[in-house]
């Protein structure tokens, strides 16, 4: 027995893991997984491997085409070195939509539970707000609520941990309720366990690789929200810079200097496209119910 | 002796939904239903579905509000569902499932749910857990290497094993076990209804064994209520029941029973259509499937009176007889 | 979503999903008030901070904004009923009047953008989902991926890139000539194209999969018939909410497009107006388009009653 697992974990660190890895993942998502394990590394090591300070001018070099040595993505219209910013720009936004996806996550799955636990007035009161979360576009409400309060970066992380709540909170509800009506949940119920035993023991594991399934559906479209307003000045604010703010500052440039512009949008396309491949490829794998 | 568990005249309405704008038709699942077990005891409930044994057991241990009447355990009222009482006094009572898979959390090893009855109720270390499972695992014959298995692992005589040692596992004075066989293969119905028998002689449980099939009720239980429609309509000792049914339609469940000698030619075959509680028949219930129908029955509904010494049952035909007809 | 169709009235259904439409704009309203309210002191935001204390009282007193909160609301509530919605606090005229001078404009991009997302989108998914594997039917899967991955305003913006700044044919902003509607008409369109296509694809997929297809072709039914008599109108349900949402954005889709080619319409007004913090036209704004989603939706519900009776009288689990 023991003999088996040691032999396991031999093989598994052995250059067949390689080959084993791509008989199980699809290039496509092999590729998707490098680019998003890239793009958290420069997440982490921005500070250690950026060439320049972020807002480090160099008057002499404004607008430098991509290639110039010290500049290899070029700078912008103040002399900024473009990889540099790039890689603060994607910490930025990857931790901001890191952390408004698991925040929605957790407030919808709360709400969801809720809904079940105490059913009559609170889960009316549920569903009314998550229909009224879908008859607002999230970006119009996001707009009123960013210019109002006037920008700032945890209003920011705060408004777009709002977004896709409801799509938790219904799935969370409906599994919760159905395990509760005859299900494993209803059998610890008359075992004696409390509410706080039977939701967080029982039914959140039996929920959560549903609830995962989600979030890699919502992650991206997260970071389109918050690129789309900072592009149009209403997100992230300078000196603070994200991948949308690059692009919206980016565009007037787009006639003499299209690097400042396309640099960012190509991190947002292939950010969003690996997720949403690597994402599809986890929902096979993890949830069989979801499709 | 007296009683460990009293039920008085429950009653329980559910409403069905009919629509926004209409009034929801009231059903009543169990209608007037008074019983009483004593420590040890085991009492079958058997009839078809739609005769509301299922709510019935539910109600026996709280799990389903009384509309009416009430269940008294150990002489004392049936706490509210949900409250700190209601949860402690779970350890005292516990449920055995029809469906065992849909019972069991799919993500815990048995181990872990078995002794979980434990840890909710604080009755033991983590160490004694330990060894308190392992000896619940081996009474209900699972074998101690399946400790670490996934109910999808397992088989459906197993999942039940796993259910009943669960059950068991805080010494409980009442087991209510509803339809724990019917979900089972014929060939292994036979082991757990064994197994159930010897647990419960041995720790001398009060049980609660519900059933559509009175053969299976016949091996394990002292005393047999039979249900039509939300009502008893007939109680008395397991072997009075099957050698002197009285009420007719005990009489066509127990001529259905293959007994070894004897010929199934006497068998009564029902007519008509199976109860259904959203429309009871006026007078007798059971009027428009018996066999031997009187014109009263079709409008004032029998009450229950004595046949014979622990023998009730409610019948227009043996009201009528001066003399019981018990031997 | 979970609707409740518990009884087979017709009508009762349609009342409960109107008293629900009527909750969910009274919560908009009431939202909007809260947010703006609550946000700061427009005065001080409008006179700018150098403005004279008696000006910013006068102000003040104009817009009953020294009132209790409660009253204040009130007012507002009042106020809407009778369509009165406020004056911008920038030019002093009605906001409702500003808002829906708009809306034409933005009508002329997202009425041909919507044309083109349905007209392309959908034949493109039903004959990929009618010849699958194929080399089709892997761009509409591609396209769709795209669609769904590519923020607008990259699109727009790479459109920019090539189309005017490159190739010099088409302008790249303002709202002279209809040639300045083809490149934000295109923006819009692509990402919804792409979404539309994998809806249909995957709605027909699988409608076609169901027994009472292979039954149809099984009766000897020709090919054609199936898909046209049976698989449409049964694929239709899903692919008639998507465009019923699309339907309900035609309004507000087009913040960020608008944006990027100057195109004077309802989001360019948002936008702007958010900027300026001119709380009158931003509420307005707000209920404007909340009332559009909703009255889609409610469209979409009704729709479905019509398309599929089985849903009417379903019971669906609450």
């Amino acid at each position: 027995m023991t003999d088996l697992a040691g032999d396991n974990v031999v093989d598994a660190a052995s250059p067949g893991l390689l080959r084993r890895i791509r008989s199980r993942m699809p290039l496509l998502v092999i590729c998707g997984a490098g680019w998003l394990a890239l793009m958290i590394f420069a997440a982490i090591s921005t500070d250690l491997l950026r060439p320049y300070p972020v807002t480090k001018m160099d008057l002499s070099a404004r607008l430098a085409v991509p290639g110039t040595p010290g500049h290899w993505l070029g700078t912008d219209e103040l002399g900024r070195d473009v990889l540099s910013r790039l890689m603060e720009s994607i910490r930025v936004s990857l931790v901001i939509a890191f952390g408004a996806t698991v925040l929605s996550a957790v407030f919808g799955t709360t709400l969801g539970f809720l809904a079940a636990r105490f059913r009559g007035i609170v889960e009316h009161l549920v569903l009314t707000l998550a229909d009224f979360q879908a008859a607002l576009p999230f970006m119009i409400l996001s707009l009123s609520v960013l210019a109002f309060f006037g920008s700032s970066m945890t209003l920011l992380v705060l408004l777009m941990s709002f977004y896709g709540w409801e799509r938790y909170a219904r799935i969370a509800r409906g599994l919760a309720i159905s395990a509760g009506a005859q299900g494993y949940a209803a059998a610890v119920v008359q075992l004696g366990a409390t509410p706080a035993r039977v939701y967080l023991k029982h039914i959140l594991p039996n929920v959560a690789s549903t609830i995962i399934v989600s979030m890699t559906l919502t992650f991206p479209e997260i970071i389109l929200m918050e690129s789309g307003l900072s592009f149009l000045g209403l997100g992230v604010q300078p000196p603070d810079t994200s991948l949308g703010n690059m692009v919206g500052f980016g565009r007037e440039y787009l006639t003499r200097a299209p690097w400042v512009m396309l640099a960012p949008a190509f991190v947002i396309m292939l950010t969003t496209l690996s997720i949403s491949v690597v994402g599809d490829w986890l929902r096979d794998r993890l949830d069989p119910t979801v499709r | 002796m007296t009683a460990l568990l009293e039920a008085r005249d429950l009653v329980r309405v559910y409403e069905i939904s009919r629509g926004l704008w209409k009034k929801p038709t009231l059903v009543r699942a169990v209608d007037r239903v008074s019983l009483s077990l004593s420590a040890g005891e085991t009492l079958g409930v058997v009839g078809e579905s739609g005769s509301g044994k299922s709510t019935l057991g539910r109600m026996l241990l709280g799990i389903d509000p009384a509309t009416e009447g009430q269940v008294v355990f150990d002489g004392q009222p049936m706490p509210a569902m949900g409250t700190t009482e209601w949860r402690r006094l779970r350890a005292q009572m516990q449920l055995v499932f029809q469906d065992p898979l849909a019972a069991l959390d799919r993500r815990l090893s048995i181990a872990e749910q078995i002794g979980e009855p434990l840890v909710i109720h604080g009755l033991a270390t983590k160490s004694e857990v330990k060894e308190r499972v392992a000896e619940l695992m081996s009474a209900v014959g699972l074998r101690s290497d399946q400790a670490g298995r996934y109910p999808h692992e397992l088989s459906g005589g197993q999942r039940q094993r796993v259910i009943i040692a669960r059950a068991l596992a805080t010494e409980p004075r009442l087991l209510v076990c509803d339809e724990p066989v019917s979900a089972l293969d014929v060939s292994i119905q036979a082991q757990v209804v064994n197994l159930l028998r010897d647990l419960q002689e041995k720790h001398g449980i009060a049980m609660v064994f519900i059933s559509h099939d009175l053969k299976v009720v016949r091996n394990i239980t002292d005393r047999v209520a039979v249900m039509y429609l939300g009502r008893i309509v007939e109680e008395a000792s397991s072997d009075v029941i099957f050698t002197h049914p009285q009420h007719p339609y005990t009489r066509a469940l127990v001529s259905s029973v293959p007994v070894p000698g004897r010929k199934l030619e006497a068998r009564i075959i029902l007519q008509g259509e199976p109860p259904n509680p959203a429309r009871r028949p006026a007078g007798c219930a059971f009027h428009p499937r018996c066999p031997v129908v009187l014109p009263s029955c079709r409008t004032s509904a029998p009450k229950l009176g004595a046949v014979g010494t622990g023998h009730i049952a409610a019948c227009h035909l043996i009201a009528q007889s001066d003399a019981p007809l018990v031997a | 979503m979970s609707y409740v169709y518990r009884s087979g009235h017709m009508l009762s259904f349609f009342l409960s999903r109107m008293l629900r439409a009527a909750i969910t704009i009274l919560l908009v309203m009431t939202f909007a008030f809260c947010v703006l309210r609550l946000s700061g002191d427009p005065a001080q935001i409008l006179l700018g901070p150098d403005a004279p204390q008696d000006a910013i009282e006068a102000f003040r007193e104009r817009w009953g904004l020294n009132d209790p909160i409660v009253v204040q609301y009130w007012a507002y509530l009042k106020s809407l009923w009778s369509l009165d919605f406020g004056v911008s606090m920038r030019d002093k005229s009605p906001a409702l009047q500003l808002v829906l001078e708009r809306i034409p404009t933005t009508l002329q991009l997202t009425i041909p953008a919507l044309i083109l997302k349905v007209g392309i989108g959908i034949p493109a998914g039903v004959y990929a989902a009618l010849h699958r594997q194929s080399i089709a039917d892997r761009g509409v899967i591609m396209m769709a991926v795209f669609g769904f991955t590519i923020p607008s305003f990259v699109v727009g913006l790479l459109l920019v890139l090539i189309f005017s700044v490159t190739l010099g044919w088409l302008p790249s902003g303002g709202q002279d000539t209809w040639m300045h509607g083809i490149l934000p008409t295109l923006t819009m369109s692509i990402g919804g194209i792409g979404i539309l296509a994998r809806f249909s694809r995957s709605a027909m997929i699988e409608v076609l999969g169901q027994p009472y297809i292979r039954t149809a072709s099984a009766k000897g039914m020709s090919w054609r018939d199936v898909v046209w008599k049976h698989a449409l109108p049964n694929a239709s349900v899903p692919i008639v909410t998507i465009v019923g949402f699309m339907i309900g954005s035609l309004i507000a889709g087009a913040v960020v497009v608008e944006t990027i080619f100057s195109w004077p319409g309802v989001g360019r007004l948002l936008v702007v107006s958010v900027s300026n913090r001119d709380l009158a036209v931003v509420q307005c704004l707000l209920l404007v388009i909340a009332g559009t989603m909703v009255l889609a939706n409610l469209a979409v519900d009704i729709m479905y009653g019509w398309l599929d009776p089985r849903l009417r009288s379903k019971s669906a689990a609450h």
